[in-house]
C-alpha cells in the first residue's frame, strides 16, 4: 500500500474543491476503498474523509418523498420505519448486505459505487491476469476463463463483470432518484441510469473503466424515493451461504395490486449485469395480470430472451427467471 | 472426578482478553520483517531476478534469492515437502518462493516484495483433468492397493450392482491464524517461535536442512490458531525464515498472508473415486472396488489414503482398491481434516445410499445387514465398537424411521433426509508428559503440546485432575515448548490418546514414588511428613515397537477404529437452487470421553466443515493459468454461523477402548466430518430425486440439474 495524505472535510465545498486534484480519493465508511489500496486496485495520493458532513447523513421523509444521506449507513437505512414500510425492499437489501459490522460502517453512497467481486479483478498485485478494468487493454481472463458468475446482460468482450451491490438493486426498482454535486453544482439523475453494463460504458469511452455516470470531481450527497403508500415491495437474494455472501443472482420487485390483479410493478434484477436489471417490457406486460406464478412466469420468461450466456453461467438465467418471479410474489404478500 | 464433566475451557479467559500470544506476536530486538515473492506462473523456468526497484524503498534492507540461499541438505523428519524453494530454476507452482524481501517493516517488506521484477520463461501448465496419471510409488501407511478375496465373482454373483463416479475438489485448510514464523540465532543455539501442529516436528527438519544440530533448536509454540492439518508436516516458509535469520544475521519473522497461505501451506487434493459395490437379494455385499485418483503435485508426493474406508467399515468377502496419482502444477496438497475417511466415506457412503436405493431397502437397514463384526482387511477384533448402539440411538433421537410420515414440503422448501456410517482410523503417536505435584497441594503438566483450539488443556487438566484426585482448578500447565518433555502432534484426533495417557502415566508414576515412602495415607501428607517440597513423575505412552505412529493398532491384537452414524434433514428450494440445512443428529462409538463440552464442539465443528465441503467450499486452479483463482476468503466461501441450525445433536455411546489408549478414550477431533458430506447428498436425494456426485452441491448444479430432470415442472 502506498502512503498517502488524509484530510477531513468540514463541508461538502471541500470535498469539491479537494477531489479537483485527480489524485485524491473521497473516504467514508472505508469498507471498500482500503480493500482497493490493499489490493492494488487503487493508489490514491490523498484520501477526503467525508465522514463527518453531517448534512449527508441520515433520512428524512416529506409526504412525498423519502431522502436518504449518501453517509447513512446500510443498518440505519435498514432499521429504519419509514424504509421498512414505504420501501421495504430496499431495507430488506441492506439488511442482507455484508456483515452487522460492515453494514454499522458502510454508508449507502459508498456502496452503489462498489466495484465487481470478479475474483480476476480482486486478484493481489501484481495482476498475475487479463483485466481490462486492472490493466487497461490487457484483456479479459473471465471471458477466457471461467464465468459462472459473471454477467448475462449487457456484457462487451472487454469485460463480464457484474455489480455486486443488493441496495443499487432496490434504487433501482424504487425508481429513485441519486442527487450529485460537482464543481458546476448539484444535479439529480434517474438511479436506475446511474450504473452502466459494459455495452453503455463502451458509448461512454471505454467499456470496462467506466462504471457509472458519476463525472471527475462530482460526489454523490442523497437518495430520493418517492412515498407509494398503496405500493408493496420486497428483495431476494440467492447465494450459497446465508450471511456475509455477494448474491449469485438477486430481485428487487415493487407491486401496487387491485385485489389479486397487478395495477404496476417493477422489477430489478442484481449479479446478471454491471447495473441494476429493469425489466422494463415485462413491467408493462404484467399489468393486468392476476399475481399467481402461471400469470407472471411466461411474462418474465420472454424478459430472459436477451439474455446472452457465457461458458458457465447458463444456470443463471434460469436463476434469475425463478428470482424474479419469486420476488414479485414476495412483494404481493403471495410467496 | 471431573473426566466426563463439561468442564469450562481453561483457555477461555486468556483467548477472549487477548492475552494468548501467538507465534508472530513475538518481535526479539532488531527484527527484519519478511515477504515472500512467489513465482508468477506455475510452470517454466527462471530466468532473472531484478531487485533494484525493490531495494530503492525505504527500509528495505535485503532481497534473498537463489544465489543467495545454501545447498540445502535432504529433509529428515517430518517435512512436507522434499524439495525446496530457491535452489533451482525450475518453478513447479505459481506462488513457489524466488526471493525473499527482508525490510525493516512490514510495510516496506510487502512494497518491496510488489517491487521486485522476476523474469520467466513459460511452459504449460498441468491441472485436474489435464494432469499426469501414474501410480504411486510403492510402500506407504495408508492407502496400500489391497486385494482381499475374489471382486470379479463377488460382482458376478451380485444381484444388484451400483458402478458410480464421486469427486471432491480441491480445497484449502483456511486456518483462522494464517501460519507465520520467528527465527533468533543465538550464536548457533536457534529459537523459533511457530505456528505448528507439533513443534517437535521442526527442530529434525529444519537442522538437516541448514546443517545445525536438532538439539540445538528451540521452538516455543503455546497457542496455534488451527490448523487442519496445515501445520503438520513442516512447510517450505519455516525453512526460509531460518535460513534467512542466518545469511542476514538478525531475527526475521514471517507472517504469511492469507494469500501467502493458499500456495504455501498445502491443500487437500482433488480426489476422483470410481466405486463398485455387488449386494445380493438381502442386501448383503459381495463386493467393494474403490478404485481413486488424486492429484498432487509435480515434484512432491501426498495422497490422502482415500481407499481405507472401503477396507474396514463393511463386512464383505471380496475388497479391491487401488490408488493413482494425478500431477498437476499445483503447490503440495496434504492431509486437511479430515484425511483418509473423510475423503474416501464420501464415495463409499454415496455408493451405500444408491445401493439402497436400488434394492429398496432403508439405508439405515442396509447399514446393520452389513455390519462389520471383525475388521474385513485384517480379520482382528475390535479393541472396541459399538456402532450398533450409535445408529439405534441416533435414529431414535432423529425420528429416522418416522422420517416419511413428516411434511414433505415446509412453504418453498422441500425437505429431505440423509444418514451416513462416520468412521475415522486411530492415528496414535508416542506421547511424554510430567507432572509436578506439590506439597501446597497444586499440581502442574509439563509437556511439549500446542493449544489449537480443541480443548486439549482442558481435558488434560481432568486427566490429571481425577489421577491424582485434586480438584481441576489446582492443576496448571507449562506447554508449547521443546524444552519441555516432548509428545505427539496435535493431528489425527490423536492428542487425547497420547498425551493424555502420558499425563495419566505420570501422575501414576507420582503415586508410585510417594508409595516407596511406604506408608499409606493421603499424598500431601506423606510429602510433608518426608519434608519433599515436591515430587515429579514421567509419563510416556508408546506405540508397538516404538515406531513413529501407529495406524488403526497394527502390531496389535486389536483393530481400532472410531464409529459413528449421522442423520441429516435439509430443505431445498427447487426454483431458487438453494439448500439449508435444517437439523443433525449423530451419534458416536469414539471411546471414552473425557469432556462433553469440548467433545460436543469437535462434533458440531466437524459437521458444520462437513456442510461447507458439500455445499459450498472449492479452491479453483484457474484453467488458463493453473493459479488459484482466488486465495481469499471473499471470493472462497466457507460456512458462516446462519447457515448452521441450532439443532445438532450429538450423542456419545458409553464407552472405555482400554486397548487404544491408558485412559480409555479414542480421538473424536475427525469423526464429526466424516460422512456427513454423504448424508446431505443423500437427504438432497430424498428431497428432489436427483444424486449429486461431484461436490460441492452448487446452487448452479441443482438448478442445472433440475434443468434437465424430466419431473422437472417450472414453469
Amino acid at each position: 500500500m502506498k502512503a498517502f495524505s488524509f484530510a477531513r472535510a468540514a463541508e461538502p465545498k471541500q470535498v469539491i474543491a479537494a477531489l479537483a486534484d485527480p489524485g485524491t480519493q473521497i473516504i467514508a465508511g472505508g469498507t471498500e476503498l482500503l480493500n482497493w489500496m490493499r489490493l492494488g486496485i487503487a493508489a490514491p495520493e490523498r484520501l477526503v474523509d467525508i465522514s463527518k458532513l453531517h448534512t449527508l447523513d441520515g433520512i428524512t421523509r416529506s409526504e412525498r418523498r423519502i431522502s436518504i444521506g449518501a453517509l447513512t449507513s446500510l443498518n440505519e437505512i435498514g432499521e429504519h420505519a419509514d424504509i421498512s414500510t414505504y420501501a421495504a425492499t430496499l431495507a430488506q437489501a441492506c439488511l442482507k448486505a455484508a456483515s452487522a459490522q460492515i453494514r454499522n460502517r458502510a454508508t449507502i453512497g459508498g456502496n452503489v459505487l462498489q466495484r465487481t467481486r470478479c475474483a480476476y479483478f480482486r486478484s493481489e498485485a501484481p495482476v498475475p491476469w487479463e483485466c481490462n478494468k486492472r490493466t487497461p487493454s490487457s484483456g479479459c481472463a473471465a471471458i477466457a476463463g471461467l464465468n459462472e458468475r459473471h454477467a448475462i446482460f449487457g456484457w462487451t468482450n472487454d469485460c463480464a463483470a457484474v455489480h455486486p451491490s443488493d441496495p443499487a438493486v432496490a434504487l433501482a426498482c424504487l425508481d429513485a432518484e441519486i442527487e450529485l454535486l460537482g464543481p458546476r453544482g448539484r444535479r439529480s439523475l434517474p438511479f436506475r441510469d446511474f450504473l452502466l453494463t459494459q455495452a453503455e460504458a463502451e458509448k461512454a469511452g471505454s467499456a470496462a473503466q467506466v462504471e457509472s455516470r458519476l463525472m471527475r470531481g462530482e460526489m454523490i450527497t442523497a437518495f430520493h424515493i418517492m412515498v407509494r403508500p398503496d405500493e408493496r415491495s420486497a428483495y431476494l437474494k440467492v447465494r450459497e451461504r446465508e450471511s456475509f455472501e455477494y448474491a449469485i443472482v438477486s430481485a428487487a420487485a415493487a407491486v401496487k395490486l387491485k385485489a389479486d390483479r397487478i395495477v404496476s410493478a417493477r422489477i430489478a434484477l442484481g449479479s446478471v449485469a454491471q447495473r441494476p436489471w429493469r425489466l422494463l417490457d415485462a413491467e408493462q406486460a404484467l399489468a393486468g395480470k392476476r399475481l399467481a406464478r402461471e400469470e407472471i412466469a411466461p411474462v418474465i420468461e420472454a424478459a430472459m430472451a436477451e439474455a446472452k450466456t457465457l461458458p458457465h453461467n447458463d444456470s443463471k438465467t434460469t436463476l434469475a427467471r425463478n428470482a424474479a418471479i419469486r420476488a414479485l410474489l414476495m412483494a404481493g404478500g403471495a410467496a | 472426578m471431573t473426566i466426563g464433566n463439561a468442564l469450562p475451557r481453561v483457555d477461555g479467559s486468556v483467548k477472549v482478553t487477548g492475552k494468548a500470544r501467538y507465534s508472530t506476536d513475538n518481535s526479539p530486538r532488531n527484527i527484519l520483517h519478511a515477504s515472500l515473492v512467489g513465482a508468477p506462473i506455475a510452470a517454466g523456468k527462471l530466468i532473472s531476478i531484478d531487485a533494484s526497484a525493490a531495494m530503492a524503498i525505504p527500509g528495505v534492507v535485503r532481497v534473498l534469492t537463489k544465489a543467495d540461499m545454501p545447498k540445502f541438505g535432504a529433509l529428515q523428519g517430518n517435512a512436507a515437502v522434499r524439495n525446496l524453494p530457491l535452489q533451482t530454476d525450475d518453478i513447479r507452482y505459481e506462488g513457489e518462493p524466488v526471493a525473499i524481501v527482508l525490510a525493516e517493516t512490514i510495510e516496506a517488506a510487502d512494497a518491496g516484495r510488489q517491487a521486485v521484477r522476476v523474469k520467466y520463461s513459460r511452459e504449460p501448465a498441468l491441472v485436474v483433468g489435464r494432469g499426469r496419471r501414474e501410480a504411486p510409488p510403492p510402500k506407504h501407511p495408508v492407502g496400500e492397493d489391497t486385494t482381499i478375496g475374489d471382486v470379479a465373482a463377488g460382482l458376478a454373483k451380485a444381484v444388484y450392482k451400483i458402478e458410480q463416479s464421486y469427486t471432491q475438489p480441491q480445497r484449502h485448510h483456511n486456518a483462522m491464524e494464517t501460519s507465520g514464523t520467528v527465527a533468533l540465532f543465538q550464536g548457533d543455539k536457534l529459537t523459533m517461535w511457530d505456528s505448528v501442529q507439533r513443534g517437535a516436528s521442526v527442530p529434525p527438519v529444519v537442522a538437516s536442512a541448514l546443517g545445525l544440530k536438532p538439539e540445538d533448536i528451540r521452538i516455543i509454540a503455546p497457542y496455534t490458531g488451527g490448523g487442519f492439518g496445515s501445520k503438520t508436516g513442516i512447510q517450505p516458509h519455516q525453512i526460509l525464515v531460518a535460513a534467512a535469520a542466518k545469511i542476514s544475521g538478525r531475527p526475521v519473522k514471517l507472517h504469511l498472508s492469507r494469500s501467502d497461505q493458499y500456495c504455501g501451506t498445502g491443500h487437500q487434493a482433488w480426489i476422483g473415486n470410481k466405486m463398485t459395490l455387488g449386494a445380493d437379494a438381502q442386501g448383503r455385499l459381495t463386493a467393494v472396488r474403490h478404485h481413486a485418483v488424486n492429484s498432487t503435485a509435480i515434484a512432491e508426493t501426498f495422497f490422502e489414503g482415500v481407499t481405507e474406508p472401503s477396507k474396514t467399515v463393511y463386512a464383505c468377502p471380496a475388497i479391491e482398491t487401488r490408488q493413482m496419482l494425478e500431477r498437476v502444477h499445483a503447490n503440495n496438497s496434504s492431509p486437511m481434516r479430515s484425511p483418509m475417511e473423510g475423503c474416501g466415506l464420501w464415495a463409499l457412503e454415496s455408493a451405500m445410499d444408491e445401493l439402497a436405493s436400488a434394492i429398496g431397502m432403508d439405508p439405515l437397514d442396509l447399514r446393520l445387514v452389513n455390519y462389520a463384526e471383525r475388521d474385513p482387511h485384517t480379520g482382528k477384533p475390535w479393541s472396541s465398537k459399538k456402532l450398533r448402539e450409535a445408529y439405534a440411538e441416533g435414529a431414535r433421537l432423529y425420528g429416522w424411521r418416522s422420517r416419511h410420515e413428516r411434511p414433505k414440503q415446509d412453504g418453498n422448501w422441500t425437505i429431505g433426509h440423509g444418514m451416513a456410517t462416520s468412521s475415522m482410523g486411530c492415528i496414535r503417536y508416542p506421547g511424554g508428559a510430567r507432572v509436578r505435584l506439590k506439597v501446597d497441594g497444586t499440581a502442574v503438566i509439563e509437556a511439549d503440546t500446542h493449544d489449537i483450539g480443541t480443548g486439549t488443556l482442558t481435558i488434560f487438566t481432568q486427566i490429571a485432575a481425577d489421577e491424582l484426585g485434586i480438584p481441576a482448578d489446582r492443576v496448571s500447565l507449562r506447554w508449547g515448548d521443546t524444552d519441555l518433555p516432548l509428545t505427539g502432534s496435535v493431528s489425527g484426533s490423536s492428542a487425547t490418546m497420547h498425551t493424555g495417557s502420558a499425563i495419566a502415566g505420570a501422575c501414576r508414576d507420582i503415586k508410585g514414588k510417594l508409595r516407596r515412602f511406604g506408608k499409606g495415607g493421603a499424598m500431601f501428607q506423606i510429602m510433608r511428613d518426608a519434608g519433599i517440597s515436591e515430587i515429579a513423575g514421567e509419563g510416556t505412552f508408546s506405540t508397538p515397537n516404538n515406531t513413529p505412529f501407529n495406524i488403526d493398532g497394527l502390531d496389535t491384537p486389536w483393530a481400532m477404529r472410531t464409529f459413528g452414524a449421522v442423520f441429516v434433514e435439509v430443505g431445498v428450494d427447487r426454483d431458487l437452487g438453494l439448500v439449508r440445512f435444517r437439523r443433525a443428529v449423530g451419534a458416536y462409538s469414539a471411546g471414552r470421553i473425557i469432556n462433553p463440552t469440548t467433545a460436543r464442539s469437535q462434533i458440531t465443528g466437524g459437521m458444520i466443515w462437513g456442510w461447507g465441503k458439500a455445499m459450498m467450499e472449492e479452491s479453483v486452479q484457474e484453467p488458463n493459468h493453473a493459479r488459484w483463482l482466488a486465495k481469499n476468503l471473499s471470493n472462497v466461501v466457507v460456512p458462516v454461523n446462519a447457515d448452521i441450525p441450532t439443532d445438532l445433536k450429538v450423542h456419545f455411546v458409553d464407552e472405555y477402548d482400554e486397548h487404544a489408549s491408558l485412559i480409555g478414550a479414542k480421538g473424536v477431533g475427525e469423526l464429526g466430518s466424516t460422512g456427513i458430506d454423504a448424508a446431505i447428498a443423500s437427504a438432497i436425494h430424498d428431497a428432489i430425486g436427483i444424486r449429486f456426485r461431484e461436490l460441492p452441491i452448487t446452487p448452479a448444479k441443482i438448478i442445472s440439474a433440475l434443468a434437465q430432470s424430466p419431473s422437472s415442472q417450472f414453469p
